[in-house]
């Protein structure tokens, strides 16, 4: 019997979906094993309605409030955590693996001793003993991760791995208000603002048909190609990441995690391989179909129809026949 | 500015059937063609960049054997002034190990900065840069799109999930873990590699470092590759183009797109 500490990550006041997949996990893994599910918020002086809504889901809420707190600060929340660790010595903790969770755990790991294993799409306990199931080759294969024994162990969750069931969960968890550390050192971090990076001409959230190109357009010039083929059949020109971070289409058309999540009648994707943060964005999406040269692509194991061949070769079929 | 930037060469498996080896601990590597980490390349590039504008020198370092230099002489061709390759051995790595032998190897080394890359492409941890850091005792950020340092400081922009980014101020020394699309990393020519073959490359056993055994110890082990769970996957349609571009229309169609 020992307790499972969930990292609560939220931002502008509200509690991102990270967290309620992480608690929903826990939950999961609590009840084969007779732990207790505690979720820590580090919030500042207006917590809103949060505190209350992690009570639902967890039998105890640890609570940090001031200031400090405002603003995700990598530095703070490890000073915070790993002074939790150090005390409560947690046998599992799960962390988002999210842009802040990426930026905390492996810190954590570090300061408490113990073994971390990242992006996880399944936790096991088997005779109590923890197991990570994590993707390696992005996504081309699956791995099972042990562990050198510890009295703890911490986790970051893969977003969307977990899916929480809708009307479940309505616990009445205890809050426990906690002084914030007061020797906490000095941070070297200085938060300024949020930027929103999506905004611009095209808005791929609202499009019925989205025509999605990725890496397998292989040129710049070759994107012409597609943005006709997308004209032609009245869809909305998308991409995958690849194509923004070569700057051959503005930000504002990507697809996935850290850009847009849509949720077109039909998702037409062309050359783009499927990795999972890609996929992601395209959950809301009613069919998918898929073109792509590597049969074995990851996209094909989520869109409806697919398609093995150069992608050039359909396009050109297509805009010939409309 | 001194930088210290971390690469890895990894196996290039875009487009590429991935065989099992027998031990089901990993997969066979003989017929695999390797690069530099995708991530990393930008990490380069964003080093010599900063390099460029500010002055001081780069140095890149990876851990590996004799043809794992290779991406090292490529960070040299950039524009790296110099390069450590750190010998394993034998040894067994995991994430915690790499961590700790690129702690021990930095430490000796003048740094304001140290980059890494958000991820490799092989084991897809992203823990290891900010391992680093916390093991030098440095501050750090992750995912980090944008770097501009302004005397004992940068500002950083971390990008976030659902098309926003974080802008923030960061003290120096301070550890940067960067993700693709930060620039546009130059092109490498064969001729600009050959002539980096006269910087400076170091190559040092791990055993030299003087780490504990218990910092050699990995923390975590794959006990298991397999391929991923089965699912219905998508029909497949066949045909030649002409009958593929038919089903495809008609299919959008039947969704109630008008095409």
């Amino acid at each position: 019997m020992g307790e499972i500490l969930v990292v609560v990550e939220h931002r502008k006041g509200e509690i991102r979906e990270i967290t309620r997949e992480m608690l929903f996990k826990a939950r999961e893994l609590c009840s084969g094993a007779s732990h207790e599910l505690a979720a820590v918020v580090l919030v500042g002086d207006d917590a809103g309605s949060m505190v209350q809504e992690v009570a639902k889901m967890a039998d105890k809420v640890l609570v940090f409030q001031g200031p400090r707190f405002e603003n995700f600060d990598s530095h703070v929340y490890g000073e915070v955590l790993t002074s939790l660790v150090r005390e409560r010595k947690p046998f599992l903790t799960l962390i988002g693996h999210t842009s802040w969770g990426m930026d905390i755990a492996p810190a954590l790991a570090v300061k408490s001793g113990y073994p971390l294993a990242t992006d996880c799409v399944n936790i096991l306990l088997e005779d109590g003993r923890p197991f990570a199931i994590r993707q390696i080759y992005s996504g081309k294969l699956f791995s099972r991760v042990s562990f050198r024994e510890s009295a703890g162990y911490v986790f970051t969750v893969r977003p969307g791995a977990f899916l929480v069931p809708e009307g479940e969960l309505q616990r009445e968890g205890q809050i426990e208000m906690h002084e914030p550390y007061p020797h906490m050192a000095k941070t070297g971090k200085e938060f300024l603002e949020f930027v929103d990076t999506g905004a611009g001409d095209v808005d791929i959230t609202q499009a019925e048909l989205l025509v999605s190109v990725g890496r397998g357009v292989g040129e710049e010039e070759n994107i012409a190609r597609i943005r006709e083929l997308a004209d032609v059949m009245g869809g909305t020109l998308s991409c995958s990441r690849p194509v923004v971070d070569k700057n051959w289409l503005p930000k504002y058309h990507q697809v996935g995690t850290s850009g847009k999540s849509v949720k077109p009648k039909v998702y037409f994707a062309l050359g783009i391989s499927g990795a999972f943060q890609h996929v992601a964005g395209i959950a809301g999406a009613g069919t998918v179909i898929a073109v792509n040269k590597d049969k074995k692509a990851p996209i094909f194991r989520v869109a409806d129809y697919g398609v093995v061949d150069d992608l050039f070769n359909v396009v050109s079929a297509l805009k010939e026949k409309l | 500015m001194n930088i210290v930037v971390c690469i890895k060469r990894v196996p290039m498996t875009q487009e590429v059937d991935l065989i099992i080896d027998e031990g089901k601990k990993g997969v066979r590597k003989e017929e695999l063609a390797y690069v530099i980490n995708d991530w990393d390349n930008y990490a380069i590039e964003e080093a010599v960049l900063l390099q460029e504008k500010f002055g001081g020198t780069v140095t890149a370092v990876t851990i590996g054997d004799e043809e794992d230099e290779e991406v090292l002489r490529r960070a040299l061709a950039m524009g790296a002034d110099k390069s450590v390759r750190v010998d394993p051995g034998a040894r067994e790595l995991d994430g915690f190990v790499v961590a700790g032998i690129l702690a021990r190897v930095i430490r000796d080394l003048e740094f304001d900065l140290v980059l890494t890359g958000v991820q490799a492409d092989d084991d897809n941890l992203g823990m290891v840069g900010i391992m680093v850091a916390e093991k030098l005792g440095i501050g750090h950020a992750s995912v980090v799109v944008g770097v501009e340092p302004e005397g004992d400081q940068a500002r950083v922009k971390v990008e976030l999930e659902g098309g926003m980014d974080e802008v923030s101020n960061l003290r120096l020394p301070a550890l940067l873990t960067v993700q693709t699309g930060i620039n546009e990393p130059r092109y490498v020519s064969i001729m600009g590699i050959r002539k980096a073959r006269k910087k400076e490359l170091n190559v040092i056993g791990v055993e030299e470092l003087g780490l504990s055994e218990e910092d050699l110890t990995p923390m975590t082990r794959i006990e298991e590759v397999f391929l991923p769970p089965e699912t219905d996957g998508a029909e497949m349609l066949e045909g030649d183009s002409s009958a593929v571009a038919e089903q495809i229309i008609r299919i959008i169609r039947e969704k109630g797109v008008s095409i």
